[in-house]
């Protein structure tokens, strides 16, 4: 690589236009757009006895009301159950628009479209439904008896049963590890529900021009969106495109699709003859997209007198929600990456995957990491407190060892690959955090606490990515790539990656993600994998087209192409400067022309070349133009890792809790631009913060969401957040070309843990549920002791 | 629904729009001006994506009727760049990854720039305090601290 961009700070290339108001998101779009309004449950659990839309129809600007009955027979089915698992034996997802029962409040019965927004919500408050209210299952444990369903032909609300168990060495179950071990422990942890919460909340777009359909979608994945609109509406896939225009967030939540609106206003699209569009409000989003984090989890542990996990068995409860569009995966991954940086003796997870009647439970940013972390971190402290010792020498007597790599959990990850973590070194990560936040020199005081918390985050999934890369007559470098982008730079870091290897000045490179009609071929964005997955295989893409250009540039300069090299848009002969010929040329001569439009292209044309007449003008096996693709498909997952510490401060009387100080050692292989990893670090542990000490999702005993606004769901301000210590190891991935791991979820990972922590260490009692308020603090405190009760 | 008329004078320009008494600011700026760069995250005045300039001060306009800013002079994000690019708060954002997904960005640059303007040398608890009404689910805040700090050395460095 002759032009050094790869793992520099540059600035970003998309930061001129968002910084402006040239930013181009959903409801910028298509001013001239019909609009869509829902009409939404207020029920948790309800039938639906008879909706009357006689009040609505004289609203001025009313376009078409649509209920479950209107739809046709493709567009009518339930929703895709997106990932199907062996063990999720009851999978149910939701239709468009509710038929019959709703089951969560906040479900879509009815569609509006009007000439406006505003009309459209007149409408829907035009509208009656009269509901039968069913009793509500709400609630974890309560759902887990199943003495109410949410789904009548699913007994005990069990929608999915897993039991994965990995023996001793000598063969033993975690059960008798456990019971022979030298200590045991056991204890319950609690952890809430949180949600993604980007700033934008969903959103689609539609234009039918009577044979092509155009979507734009606030999305997560434009080519899986594009496949389901096609299928849904049974149109064939060329004439579909889908479009991720600048998406304001996603974290997770817009991963989900098709949404029942990413279907319907398509749909509605084409039917009416006109564009349509919708725009989430900020309730909706609350009560009709998806949250996470939601789990009971029972830990028994056994250990050595070292601190040594000899056996370690959890039993989880995940509340999933009223439907799985998206299967299973939040637990799988709390089930496997519990591990964490430690050799467990032997482990036995089982987890039960529970229907209640709230909001479905789908991946945000972390996707059950956060609460596997929590589960082994108090694990891990707990063995400190039982045995006296110190907390890190505990996390130390259990690692991989530096030399262990590559490490066979024995498990089978997320992406169905068996669990092997491929590189790391913990013990040098330990010894960096313990450094950072002065571990050892840390003076005790009276209600100030310190605590760590490491964590292992599988990344870089596949099944692939693929990237398109374009070297035009006036030198311009265009890739593409099909997954999309939600604010993480991507335009700069895979316009880092390409001229890098193509040897061209970063001015030169342009990079359009999400955009269907520019590649077709990805999966999405999630599981801190574009980096790693679309970064490589742009990679790939640039070196194939480096090596089209090497070829066709010596023969212009009579060289060797091994003997040339490119640097800052020129090929040279290396050695020799003066024997150069631009890379803009070069895309002239690899696209023979008949017809030129200007100087440059008038090289091309066939009676400026000497081309032998003795061959066709593009050879066999070649073809024109200066472009190609690569495709990454990785062998399986990369392994990340970090660790968290923290001091916190509590206030005697009231119990606030003050973060002063917040360290971060983070592994993310090689770092293409480390401005870039540093700002996904910190947004990841601001909402870390958020998710130990405020965002709860405040379910009553009806099903109502109590705090379905940004008034009540407390997100963190600036003042919530302290200044974020960082520090950076470098353990390159071997598995692929870039040695990259990814990092865009790595920040929240270990937040809850490392503040719970530090609590304890503050409090002097234990600390077993996230999120802890300080009014959650000062009743804890308020608890007799347990000698007391 | 019956519409009034009013006129706005936005980044400059008098504008004459005839809005229903109920639309909100937001929704006129975007939808009938055209001027999208400001934008809704809540539409109950908590974010702060929708903060613009109102006589130089900054309010929410997702709280504020169209009509009742009749004649007011309103800057939003598009009007904060000069003849010469853009201004030193949006170059320090860029400077500094103060953005990400830039969703939030309009509403920060409006509020710094009249943080500034009222305080150009403030203290970190006075940036703290002051871009403490304006919610990022991005940046963890870090950098946007960093940027109003550097945006007030650009414009001391300026001026």
């Amino acid at each position: 690589m002759s032009t050094r961009l790869f793992g520099e700070p540059v600035q970003r290339v998309e930061d001129a236009r968002l910084l402006t108001g040239q930013g181009r998101y959903l409801d910028d779009l298509g001013r001239e757009a019909l609009a869509a309004a829902f009409v939404r449950s207020p029920h948790a659990h309800a039938r639906i006895r008879d909706i009357d839309v006689t009040a609505a129809l004289d609203v001025e600007g009313l376009v078409a009301i649509y209920t479950w009955e209107d739809l046709p027979p493709r567009v009518a089915e339930p929703l895709p159950l997106l990932i199907p698992h062996p063990a999720l034996t009851h999978g149910r997802t939701a239709y468009p628009l509710a038929k019959e029962t709703v089951r969560h409040v906040g479900e879509p019965v009815v569609m509006v479209v009007a000439t406006d927004r505003y009309l459209a919500e007149d409408v829907c408050a035009l509208i009656e439904v009269d509901y039968e209210p069913l009793k509500p299952v709400v609630g974890l444990e309560e759902a887990a008896q199943g003495s109410r369903l949410v789904h009548e032909d699913v007994p005990a609300n069990l929608g999915a049963h897993l039991v994965q168990e990995v023996a001793s060495i000598g063969g033993a179950s975690a059960r008798e590890c456990i019971e022979t071990s030298p200590h045991t422990l056991a204890f319950r942890l609690d952890i809430e529900r949180s949600a993604s919460m980007p700033l934008e909340g969903r959103g689609v777009y539609a234009r039918w021009d009577g044979r092509d359909l155009r979507v734009y979608s606030s999305t997560q994945t434009s080519t899986s969106v594009r496949m389901a609109i096609a299928a849904k509406l049974g149109l064939p896939l060329p004439q579909v495109e889908v479009i991720a225009p600048d998406v304001g967030g996603g974290f997770g939540v817009k991963i989900v699709h098709p949404w029942p609106e990413e279907v319907l206003v398509p749909w509605a699209a084409m039917t009416l003859g006109r564009e349509v569009k919708w725009a989430e409000d900020r309730r909706e989003h609350f009560v009709a997209s998806a949250h996470e984090r939601a789990q009971v989890q029972y830990v028994r542990v056994g250990f050595d007198d070292a601190g040594r996990v000899l056996g370690l068995e959890v039993t989880i409860l995940h509340d999933h929600g009223a439907y799985t569009p998206y299967g299973i995966i939040v637990p799988i991954v709390t089930s496997t990456q519990l591990l964490g940086p430690y050799k467990i003796g032997s482990y036995r997870v089982e987890f039960s995957s529970i229907y209640t009647n709230t909001v479905q439970v789908t991946p945000y940013r972390g996707a059950g990491r956060p609460q596997a972390v929590f589960c082994m971190e108090r694990t891990m402290d707990k063995i400190a407190q039982h045995l006296g010792t110190d907390r890190a020498d505990v996390r130390a007597a259990n690692f991989i060892g530096p030399s262990e790599f590559p490490y066979d959990q024995r498990m089978t990850f997320q992406d169905g690959r068996p669990l092997v973590y491929d590189s790391g070194n913990y013990p040098e990560m330990l010894r960096m955090i313990k450094e950072l936040i002065g571990w050892d020199s840390f003076e005790r005081a009276p209600n100030r606490g310190i605590g760590l918390a490491c964590y292992v985050e599988g990344t870089g999934v596949g099944p692939y990515e693929g990237g398109h890369v374009q070297i035009t007559s006036d030198g311009r470098v265009h890739v593409s790539t099909g997954l999309t982008s939600q604010g993480q730079g991507h335009e700069t870091v895979f316009a880092q990656i390409a001229a890098s290897e193509l040897g061209v000045p970063l001015s030169q490179v342009s990079v359009v993600t999400g955009d269907t009609r520019r590649f077709g071929y990805a999966v999405g964005t999630f599981a801190s994998r574009a980096a790693v997955v679309s970064g490589n295989a742009i990679a790939l893409a640039c070196r194939k087209v480096r090596e089209k250009a090497l070829r066709i540039a010596a023969e212009a300069l009579e060289a060797d192409p091994a003997d040339l090299d490119i640097a800052d848009g020129l090929v040279h002969v290396v050695g020799s400067p003066s024997a150069s010929i631009p890379l803009s040329t070069v895309a002239v001569l690899s696209n023979p022309l008949r017809y030129s439009f200007d100087a440059e292209t008038a090289k091309a044309t066939q009676f400026a070349t000497a081309t032998p007449v003795d061959r066709p003008p593009v050879a066999e096996g070649e073809e024109p133009g200066l472009e190609g693709r690569g495709f990454y498909s990785p062998l399986r997952s990369t392994f990340a890792a970090g660790m968290h510490a923290a001091i916190v401060e509590t206030d005697p009387d009231t119990a606030e809790i003050r973060i002063l100080r917040y360290a971060v050692v983070h592994d993310c292989g090689r770092l293409v631009n480390p401005m870039i990893v540093e700002g996904q670090v910190h947004g990841g542990v601001a909402q870390g913060i958020g998710g130990a000490l405020y965002e709860r999702m405040a379910y009553d005993s009806d099903g109502q969401l109590l705090n379905a606004s940004f008034m009540d769901f407390l997100m963190p301000y600036a003042s919530e957040i302290p200044r974020i210590e960082t520090a950076h190891l470098e353990t390159p991935s071997p598995l692929n070309p870039l040695g990259i791991k990814g990092a865009g979820e790595a920040g929240v990972i270990p937040v809850s843990a490392v503040i719970a922590s530090a609590l304890e260490d503050a409090e002097g009692f234990d600390i077993d549920r996230m999120p802890i308020s300080p009014s959650d603090l000062y009743h804890l405190r308020e608890r007799p002791a347990p000698g007391d009760r | 629904m019956s519409g009034h008329e009013i006129t706005l004078v936005v980044n400059g320009v008098a504008r004459r729009v005839s809005v229903p008494a109920r639309r909100l600011l937001s929704d006129c700026l975007r939808h009938d001006l055209g001027l999208t760069g400001t934008h809704v995250g809540c539409e109950h005045g908590v974010c702060g994506c929708c903060t613009v300039l109102l006589d130089g001060e900054p309010v929410r306009s997702c709280l504020t009727f169209a009509v009742t800013v009749d004649g007011q002079e309103i800057t939003t994000v598009e009007g904060l760049a000069g003849p010469d690019g853009m201004s030193a708060v949006q170059r320090a954002f860029a400077e500094c990854h103060g953005l990400q997904c830039g969703f939030c960005t309009p509403g920060f640059l409006c509020t710094v720039t009249a943080l500034l303007r009222e305080n150009p040398a403030p203290t970190e608890e006075e940036v703290v305090e002051g871009v403490s009404g304006n919610l990022c689910r991005c940046t963890g805040y870090q950098n946007i601290i960093k940027a109003v700090h550097r945006a007030a050395d650009l414009m001391a460095e300026e001026s």
